[in-house]
């Protein structure tokens, strides 16, 4: 098809010339502020790639003549952060937890710092406002496994429960079921008998037996636990896997031992401490 | 091709429709049902897919094959055999693909889940679509090639390079799913974006702008605005667009080098970008009353507006310091859907107002008017999904570095959650009022096939096509 030239009569420029089923193109030049946007934005483009990292060659590229990098960036922010906290963060890792609580700046601080540890490493088992789940401890009643004294959160915070660490807290439920210490029948007997030292059921002489041979070591003769062996206390009514017939039919049939993670392994000792006022004052602290 | 339309539109309101009940799912969890196959893991690629890849994909074919063919002077390369072995080829890859997804076989690749049998297939039934392409293009009578076909013909050539690359795999057995990629690492990541950006850039914005090329002037009855605006922002994109894809991992383990380049030439990207947006609005010069009564017509202007908007969005999230705040939010979500439902679907509403009439040989869409509801509805239905997710992602990012005057972090992440829920809400509105406009859309679709046409009413009619 030979070129064919037009003028087109609304914007009074010309066609291209050529024609595809029916569609033309005029010959409009490029808009002059879309060109130099267009430049700017290169230039910008050049300007920043010699100011930072930028043009790769075969071992090694351009620094970038500010010297910045994503890692420097965190670092300087990091040390900014701790700068800033560090008045605080030494009187909390030097003080004892008596003088920090007789210090209202400095509890203020640590409770704080708590909390936002707790949010960032805590709640995801033990809830958003530590009231737990089944099979997470509820942190602010005042029912405790392992003791509800600042050392002993402390302790449990440092070094968890349950886990590869040589001082975590130990205490192991046999699974009286499972491994046949205990017959179906004993179970269900010692079920019932649990259930009664809460009011919850009437105890049979077999499951008073039961738990006087097998329970007792560690839950004590009147069931009211021991914080040593982190055995709950049964008289109370609060239960961590919750208090159904079936649910401590199975804690004793299949027996539960949940775990915590050693935070001191993870977390400094400042932290760890702030961690600890927040956990004891969330109301259930002795 | 008649089918292609048809595919389109029932691919659409599928993932309209999946997309609403994610984003109903994100407002209320309990709504996966405890199954393992309704989890909104496996039904947002079900959903992204479905858009992109099944809608928007089964539009392009079809459009390509119309276009090339008319503004070629040639019949399609290989025939009608080589033309429905593309298109219904390319519906046994959404097939396998989505049921996939639902039994859980992914690749674990953002918009390239499917596993190595699947993606093996798309390889077969791409390569003849370039073949019947380029072949049609080749025996063209025109002496020129339209520049719809240099974006279509881009398309089809990158994402095949995309595809190939971002795919390679190692299958652990022949009978089973199961594979594992070639890259690891943060050379595995940098491909995938390498692969994601660019279907962004070659999949979503250079075939559909081809798309424009070809409907907006048909449509508006006007010559293209700029030849040599077409000449310049067409190499300056598919050249700039392939450099960009590293602001997607800003601040990782990606070197910082690669950050900065994929900074830079995201912002070198804009202008050209623009540069279709300017073609596509300024070829309605003199055709500006068309809009009031070609509802059609609006809907791909409306596009190319949600376009320009789009192509800025994009450059200024890709700029580091942004970036920081948008990156992981609700913000890139709104950003993708202002691309996805306002450029996207609306050119491809538009181009189907246009196209249905002339495939089925009508004097029109059975009825303008509703052509005018789903436009309003749909609209409407974007802002309020754009605009919930700007609150939503910039709230949310702004949650994330929130200190108290302590210095401590301010919120944990469950309480931005929660603070997102209302704007989920609000989210899901928008998807819902969308999936209205598809609905009625596949109405007036459905009565126009029957070659029914509605009784007019005074200064609603639209002008006579020009077939």
């Amino acid at each position: 098809m030979p070129t064919k030239i037009e003028k087109d009569s609304i914007t009074g420029r010309e066609t291209t010339g050529h024609e595809w089923d029916g569609v033309k193109e005029l010959n409009t030049p490029l808009p002059t502020w879309w060109v130099y946007t267009f430049y700017a934005c290169i230039v910008f483009a050049v300007v920043y790639s010699v100011l930072y990292p930028s043009w790769p060659w075969l071992s090694g590229h351009t620094m970038g003549v500010l010297g910045h990098t994503n890692r420097g960036e965190l670092t300087q922010a990091l040390d900014t952060q701790g700068q800033e906290r560090a008045k605080f963060v030494n009187r909390i890792r030097s003080a004892s937890f008596a003088q920090i609580r007789q210090d209202p700046e400095l509890y203020n601080f640590a409770v704080a710092g708590g909390r936002s540890a707790f949010q960032t490493n805590c709640m995801q088992c033990h809830g958003a406002g530590g009231a737990g789940s089944t099979g997470f401890p509820n942190l602010v009643d005042d029912d405790w496994l392992w003791g509800g004294s600042i050392e002993q959160i402390q302790q449990t915070i440092l070094f968890g429960v349950r886990n590869a660490n040589e001082k975590s807290r130990q205490g192991l439920m046999p699974r009286f079921g499972v491994d046949g210490l205990l017959t179906p029948q004993e179970v269900s007997a010692v079920t019932d008998y649990v259930l009664s030292l809460s009011g919850k059921a009437k105890a049979t002489a077999e499951g008073a037996k039961v738990f006087k041979e097998q329970c007792a070591a560690c839950h004590q003769a009147d069931g009211k636990g021991n914080i040593e062996m982190g055995a709950p206390n049964l008289t109370d009514g609060l239960w961590l896997y919750g208090g159904s017939r079936d649910a401590i039919y199975r804690s004793i049939f299949y027996a539960r031992n949940g775990s915590m993670p050693a935070w001191g392994e993870r977390l400094d000792e400042a932290t760890i401490k702030m961690l600890t006022l927040y956990v004891h004052a969330l109301g259930g602290g002795k | 091709m008649r089918a292609s339309m048809v595919l389109t539109m029932f691919w659409g309101i599928a993932a309209f429709a999946v997309g609403v009940v994610i984003a109903a799912q994100l407002v209320w969890p309990q709504l996966s049902f405890d199954s393992e196959y309704l989890t909104f893991g496996r039904l947002r690629p079900l959903h992204t897919s479905a858009a992109i890849f099944a809608f928007g994909g089964t539009a392009l074919i079809g459009t390509a094959f119309h276009i090339v063919q008319r503004t070629c002077r040639a019949r399609l390369f290989g025939g009608a055999p080589l033309g429905w072995f593309v298109l219904l080829g390319y519906q046994f890859f959404i097939v396998f693909a989505a049921t996939g997804y639902l039994l859980g076989i992914t690749q674990s690749k953002e918009y390239a889940e499917p596993e190595w049998y699947v993606d093996l297939w798309l390889t077969v039934v791409w390569v003849a679509y370039l073949i019947a392409y380029l072949g049609t293009i080749l025996k063209r009578e025109e002496p020129h090639i339209y520049v719809a076909n240099w974006f279509y013909l881009a398309f089809i050539i990158t994402i095949a390079m995309l595809h190939i690359v971002n795919n390679l795999s190692v299958p652990v057995s022949f009978g089973g799913t199961k594979s594992y990629g070639a890259w690891s690492g943060v050379q595995d990541a940098m491909i995938q974006w390498w692969y994601g950006h660019n279907a962004v850039g070659f999949f979503l914005t250079a075939a559909f702008l081809g798309m424009m090329y070809y409907f907006i002037p048909k449509a508006a009855n006007r010559p293209v605005y700029s030849y040599r605006l077409s000449i310049v922002h067409f190499w300056s994109l598919v050249f700039l667009y392939i450099w960009a894809g590293p602001h997607h991992l800003h601040y990782t383990s990606l070197p910082d080098w690669a950050q900065t380049l994929g900074m830079v030439f995201s912002v070198m990207l804009w202008m050209p970008s623009w540069g279709g947006m300017i073609n596509g609005l300024m070829t309605l010069s003199g055709a500006w009353d068309k809009l009031r009564t070609d509802p059609g017509l609006r809907f791909s202007v409306t596009a190319v507006g949600f376009y320009g908007m789009s192509t800025f969005e994009g450059p200024v999230m890709s700029i580091k310091a942004v970036n920081s705040l948008s990156h992981y939010t609700d913000w890139t979500i709104g950003h993708v859907h202002s691309g996805a439902l306002g450029w996207v679907a609306f050119i491809v509403f538009g181009t189907m107002y246009y196209l249905v009439p002339v495939l089925w040989k009508r004097p029109g869409m059975w009825s303008t008017r509703l052509i005018g509801w789903h436009y309003w509805i749909a609209t409407l239905g974007i802002v309020l999904y754009i605009t919930a997710m700007w609150v939503s992602g910039v709230m949310q990012g702004l949650m994330w570095r929130a200190y108290d005057e302590l210095g401590f972090l301010q919120y944990s992440f469950v309480e931005t959650v929660a603070a997102m829920q209302p704007f989920y809400f609000i989210r899901m509105l928008g998807g819902i009022l969308f999936l209205s406009g598809g609905l009625i859309m596949t109405y007036n679709m459905w009565r126009t096939v029957r070659g029914e046409r509605e009784a007019l009413t005074v200064g609603t009619t639209r002008p006579a096509l020009a077939a």
